[in-house]
């Protein structure tokens, strides 16, 4: 019996995450989303399959939307990982990232559990398509599940993003029939 | 005029940390520091067969891996923890109660039933040992499904020997009569097959013993942190004040987290004790699908009698539900199926008569709507029946059989969940009807529908109506408290799994207390600052912890009144409190910020802060006959209180949809969705909407998609995301929805629930469509494109034989 971290061979794995070099062993087997959340403890990527499915681990490689759970970290040497910490800044409303900023209008989240994956794929998405029209919207997210919003409001935060992104403050609202959300 | 919270869309307060990756779920705690480090993890050896006798457990390869720290079995525990789980909700129906152990004890019953704990440095050292354990079994004859339980060929349970857990009968008037005597009776079967909640974040639990203190912190993915702490206290034979159990953010739960205690809820802390470590597990999903439970299969024959105006006379339905290998949550799934099925009907008798069965299969306890999407699809499949029968619009059929709006509160004579008679306390069904037929364009659907049929596509329209007891008791409590800088603490003992508790809570109080709603901050789910609480199932929190803080928030108000009414001698009477502030009605000048308030009612002599300090100016002579603290005060300015109701609220509402089929892959797709629902006065109505959002798109899962594909040995064919479907964006329509308001009489806010309403009446309103669009007859959902296709062949080949 040992007290040390594991058996197994272990790599120094060095990442740039959110504009920061970080370094940190991990064995080769080790997904990347493991090595993001228990070894940086950038918990803000969420595993809700670890089989690729659920698009709840989403983050950015490079500026490119990957599932972090098919990636070891091993693999992700070198790179550039933006994760959900990495997408607006923390501290007060108004320093919230477009596409964060959207969902918290529209209530495009509920439990917020699969939040973190929606928000890298559409902020990479409206980096491609900064105009997506309705259809569009529903595309860029059609790879991601989430068990407690029913979709509807976040399609409507894509749109918003899109705007706020653009520059366009006017702001955005849940979708059917409810009034927009009052700000407290 | 301050701002009113209530009935406002308040944007939610949750949502800053949940967006920026500042949410702290079970898995997340300690990650990146140093007990991070520390923190041994857990793994399960899960049962691979669906029934078998453990005959051998060979670890001894498995100890041997480095970082390997300890493996358990069901030799290893003792005392109470070495018993059966508990039965949770006993109920005398319940004549044969089973439950599990927190390992297994010589037999397995379903596959993905817990046998060995390994405890090590790493996950993937974990799952490295779990898989070098060697398990021999004698394998037993496997009961797969409601059939084959029923025939009961074999047993799950030797000492069952008919395989049925439970069996009870209601009835109000004399159905059977009723239906000999009826013009018309109409007998029919009609099924659902097993699904379940999966939230995407599945369970976890994480314990840390304190040695010094022993005791020990529990944070549990759990809809119930108050019974968690008693069961692990209970299970580990520790003072209940030793353990304090927490539910921190949590991804989801639609009911299968109100299980409890779930087998690791007990053997994480156990091993946390005994290793003087931190140690966790955290659920993986294949896991999750094998282990955690399901929903919704049962089996019901059903007579109906009734008139040439489609009043149903007589309604006897007779249901097997299969409850899986154990009942540690009672028989509440069932029970509400045969409660709830009325809907908003009154027959004019009704008898009910359910069994409840063992199968190898995964435990059954409520997943959102619990009986209800079942009950549902049983009455609204026999108003269609009677509406074909006799001919009739089918809405005609509906309108004949409501509950009238000048008969509340209105009692079925029978019993509910709660063990409370069920009475309705209020509603408006005729109007709800005529707001929903309104919005989907009923009355000219049939042209909509012949124009379609010109152009070779294949419409249908469907309905579904429903009533749902949400908020039932026992009780719900409060603690309200205010800083000395003004700030509000809210503690309740409910928890939140995303519902927006945080945002809707500190929305009564700011309007309850008089103060700003940036300066409360909300605690739900954690013991050590509420103690006492049910939790969060029944779309029940906003009704009973609404409640509950609306009425401490009236107390501590009452108390701030006071005090500064000694302070600014003068009556409480004549003060009021705004924005934070006590002052004198009519004259704004004499004010006390509550802040300061709070300093007075602490007779205490330490100037802590500023508010402190400046407490002092208000701070009259003491008057040394009388004690600081007075007879019948207490010191600091807090108000908690608990909300007990009568009975349960009774929510209601009603869907339709149009639909289209594509004639050559009998693809469904949902045209138009429509909502109009009741859940009493809106908190929020913004949140509200979302949860009405997100049950329809679960009710579209549960429809079209969502079984659980057992073969017949008992392994579930489905066990990933990749195989058990879930909707995505793609397959969910624009809802239309439509708020009707009828308080409930029954509370201090006249609110009612709205988490599951959204899911009930979905599969039901969806074979209304198909039936509508194809002219045949729906008795089994979900439907998925190839069943329907199935179907579909089936009838045109009896049309060509007759
Ligand atoms: S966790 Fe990676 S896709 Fe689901
Ligand atoms: S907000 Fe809960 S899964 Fe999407």
């Amino acid at each position: 019996m040992t007290e040390s971290r594991p058996a197994g061979r272990r790599l120094p794995v060095t990442v740039t995450v959110n504009g920061v070099a970080r370094t940190a062993d991990a064995e080769p087997r080790r997904t990347l989303s493991d090595f993001v959340r228990h070894d940086l403890g950038l918990t803000g990527t969420h595993v809700g399959c670890e089989h690729g499915v659920c698009g709840a681990c989403t983050v950015l490689i490079d500026g490119d939307p990957v599932r972090s759970c098919l990636v070891l970290a091993v693999s992700a040497q070198g790179h550039d990982v933006t994760t959900v910490e990495g997408l607006g800044q923390p501290d007060t409303v108004t320093e919230l990232g477009p596409v964060q900023r959207a969902f918290r209008d529209c209530h495009a989240l509920q439990c917020g559990f699969c939040t973190p994956g929606f928000l890298t794929t559409i902020t990479a998405g409206i980096a491609e398509n900064p105009t997506p029209t309705r259809d569009e919207a529903v595309d860029m997210i059609a790879g991601n599940l989430c068990r407690c919003t029913g979709y509807q409001n976040i399609v409507e935060a894509v749109l918003t993003a899109a705007r706020y992104a653009a520059g366009d403050d006017t702001p955005g609202g849940p979708a059917g029939h409810g009034a927009a959300g009052v700000e407290h | 005029m301050a701002t009113r919270y209530f009935g406002a869309p308040v944007k939610r307060t949750e949502d800053l940390r949940l967006v920026t990756g500042r949410g702290r779920y079970t898995d997340d705690i300690g990650a990146g520091s140093a007990e991070g480090l520390l923190t041994l993890e857990a793994a399960f050896l899960r049962s691979p067969h669906a029934h078998a006798r453990i005959v051998d457990i060979d670890v001894s390869d498995a100890i041997e891996i480095d970082g390997v720290i300890a493996i358990y079995t069901y030799e290893d525990l003792e005392g109470a923890a070495a018993e059966p789980l508990p039965v949770l909700i006993p109920h005398p129906a319940l004549h044969a109660p089973r439950t599990n152990h927190p390992l297994a004890k010589d037999v397995v019953r379903h596959v993905g039933e817990a046998i060995v704990m390994v405890v090590a440095t790493d996950r993937y050292i974990t799952e490295d040992a779990v898989a070098a354990i060697g398990v021999s079994y004698e394998f037993l004859p496997p009961v797969i499904g409601l059939t084959a339980a029923r025939a009961a060929h074999h047993l799950v349970h030797p000492d069952v020997p008919d395989n049925v857990s439970a069996h009870l009968v209601q009835e109000s008037g004399d159905a059977r009569a009723a239906i000999a005597a009826a013009p018309h009776v109409l007998e029919y079967t009609l099924e659902i097959e097993r699904s379940c909640s999966m939230p995407l974040e599945g369970k976890a639990v994480r314990a840390r013993y304190d040695v010094d203190d022993q005791s020990l912190r529990v944070y549990s993915s759990t809809q119930t942190s108050t019974s968690v702490r008693a069961a692990i206290a209970a299970k580990l034979g520790m003072q209940l004040g030793k353990v304090e159990v927490i539910a921190p953010d949590v991804g989801g739960g639609f009911g299968v987290k109100i299980m409890h205690p779930w087998p690791e809820e007990i053997m994480v802390p156990f091993a946390a004790r005994q290793l003087q470590r931190p140690v966790k597990w955290t659920e993986d999903r294949r896991e999750h699908f094998i282990s955690s439970s399901h929903e919704r299969a049962q089996q019901h024959e059903v007579r109906v009698g009734f008139d040439d105006a489609g009043r149903v006379l007589g309604l006897d339905v007779t249901f097997w539900h299969d409850n899986g290998a154990f009942t540690p949550y009672g028989i509440i799934c069932p029970i509400v199926t045969s409660t709830q099925l009325l809907g908003p009907y009154k027959p004019g008798a009704y008898r009910v008569e359910f069994s409840s069965v063992y199968t190898n299969t995964v435990i059954v306890t409520p997943y959102r709507g619990a009986g209800r999407p079942q009950g549902v699809f049983v009455m609204e499949r026999t108003m269609d029946r009677i509406a074909e029968t006799l001919g009739m619009d089918r809405t005609a059929v509906r309108s004949a059989n409501f509950i009238q709006p000048d008969e509340f509160p209105y009692d079925h004579g029978l019993i509910f969940q709660d063990g409370r008679p069920l009475i309705y306390d209020s509603g408006n069904y005729p109007d709800q009807l005529t707001m929903l037929k309104e919005m989907i364009g009923w009355d000219s659907f049939d042209a909509l529908q012949a124009a379609a049929a010109v152009d070779g596509r294949r419409l249908g329209i469907g309905i579904g109506c429903y009533v749902e007891g949400t908020g039932p008791g026992p009780y719900e409590g409060a603690h309200i408290q205010v800083q000395t800088d003004g700030t509000v603490d809210v503690a309740i003992g409910l928890t939140s799994q995303g519902q927006g508790h945080q945002t809707v809570f500190a929305q009564i109080v700011a309007d309850e207390l008089g103060v700003p709603f940036e300066k409360i901050r909300v605690v739900t789910g954690d013991t050590r600052r509420f103690g006492h609480a049910v939790g969060t199932f029944a779309s029940r929190a906003a009704v009973m912890s609404g409640s509950a803080v609306a009425l401490a928030a009236r107390k501590t108000r009452a108390k701030a009144l006071e005090v500064a009414a000694d302070t600014l001698e003068c009556s409480a009477d004549d003060l009021q409190i705004e924005d934070g502030v006590v002052s004198m009605k009519g004259n704004p000048s004499v004010s006390i910020p509550l802040g300061q308030v709070a300093v007075l009612s602490n007779p205490l002599r330490y100037a802590f802060d500023e508010a402190a300090k400046a407490a002092t100016q208000f701070a009259r002579p003491t008057d040394p006959s009388v004690p600081p603290v007075p007879a019948g005060r207490e010191p600091g300015l807090e108000g908690k209180d608990y909300y007990s109701p009568p009975r349960s609220t009774f929510a209601s509402g009603m869907h339709a949809a149009i639909v289209e089929i594509d004639d050559e892959t009998s693809e469904i797709r949902i045209e138009k969705y429509c909502v109009v629902h009741d859940c009493g006065n809106l908190i929020n109505p913004m949140i509200v909407e979302g949860q009405v959002h997100g049950g329809v798109a679960q009710g579209i899962g549960g429809a079209l998609y969502e079984i659980m594909a057992y073969d017949e040995h008992g392994q579930l064919q489905n066990a990933s995301f990749m195989d058990f479907l879930m909707p995505y964006v793609t397959e969910i329509p624009q809802l239309e929805l439509g708020h009707q308001q009828t308080p409930s009489p029954l509370n201090p806010l006249g609110i009612k629930g709205a988490g599951e309403a959204g899911v009930i009446p979905v599969a039901a309103v969806i074979a209304s469509a198909v039936e509508n669009a194809l002219g045949m007859r729906i008795s089994a959902m979900p439907l998925n494109p190839s069943l329907l296709h199935g179907l579909r062949a089936a009838a045109a080949a009896t049309a060509v034989e007759s």
